[in-house]
């Protein structure tokens, strides 16, 4: 009867690839991001902590490692993933009321986010350099 | 979680669906996010007047109930609420089963891990003082 069509190339399904990177799906992404970060960061934390218990000597090594240009570096990085995700995790919450879906008041909220989290990584870190002298 | 014409009156009832837990997970990661806010605002308030300072004085600061029960709230919170989040990741992309199984067993692990570590660390300064 009639000959088959040559079968038409498109995407099987709605693939991520097929989609113009929006800023609240990447917004999501780094929301996933900045979470694993701060898992595996919390092995800083438990250093400092155990650094702090065990004594003087341990204490001045992490010291000293976290005042290098490297730990500087990693230490921002971690205080913007943590003021990130939390400002994200409050989008959530707010999600979770139902609220905030509107199409530019997911915008406005995905932009506060990012402005947020910057701008309150900026101040701790000025803080923590003006008042107490910064990470020695 | 639809408990179909198939399900008995018990599982539509219990509306546990196929993870067998409901919504204890969604619920539980909700609960720790909100601790999570003030938690964590007090964290970066303690390691920002604890930066410079000398040991005995970190000592001191960090040891002292009100601060090392905030600590140990953080700590509980974020690991509880840690290990829930890459429970999540790993069931995203880890497909194979057998090496799923092991990825959350080492999640819970690391996660409990963590958690008793800073928390000891933490008991250990609030008693030496």
């Amino acid at each position: 009867m009639a000959e088959t069509k040559a079968p038409v190339e498109r995407p099987l399904s709605p693939h991520l690839f097929i989609y113009k990177p929006m800023l609240t799906m990447t917004m999501s992404i780094v929301h996933r991001v900045t979470g694993a970060g701060l898992y595996f960061g919390t092995l800083l934390m438990a250093w400092w902590l155990i650094a702090a218990a065990s004594g003087p000597n341990s204490y001045a090594g992490i010291g000293s490692f976290m005042s290098s240009f490297f730990g500087r570096i990693i230490l921002f990085g971690y205080t913007w993933a943590l003021i990130h995700h939390m400002l994200g995790g409050i989008r959530h919450l707010i999600w979770d009321t139902g609220h905030g879906f509107g199409p530019q008041e997911r915008e406005r909220l995905a932009v506060a986010t990012l402005i947020g989290s910057i701008a309150w990584t900026i101040i701790i870190w000025v803080v923590g350099y003006l008042f107490m002298g910064g990470p020695r | 979680m639809v408990a179909g014409r198939m399900s008995t009156p018990l599982a539509r009832v219990l509306g546990l669906g196929s993870a067998k837990s409901g919504t204890e997970h969604f619920w539980r990661q909700r609960l720790t996010a909100v601790a999570n806010v003030p938690l964590t605002v007090a964290f970066v308030v303690i390691v920002v007047g604890l930066l410079g300072r000398n040991h005995a004085a970190v000592v001191q600061i960090l040891g002292s109930p009100l601060v090392a029960i905030i600590m140990l709230l953080f700590i509980a919170s974020i690991t509880t609420h840690m290990r829930i989040g890459m429970q999540v990741i790993i069931e995203d992309y880890v497909h194979d089963e057998v090496t799923k199984f092991f990825l959350l067993m080492a999640n819970t692990f690391f996660a409990v891990a963590v958690a008793l570590a800073c928390a000891f660390a933490i008991l250990m300064l609030s008693f030496k003082v």
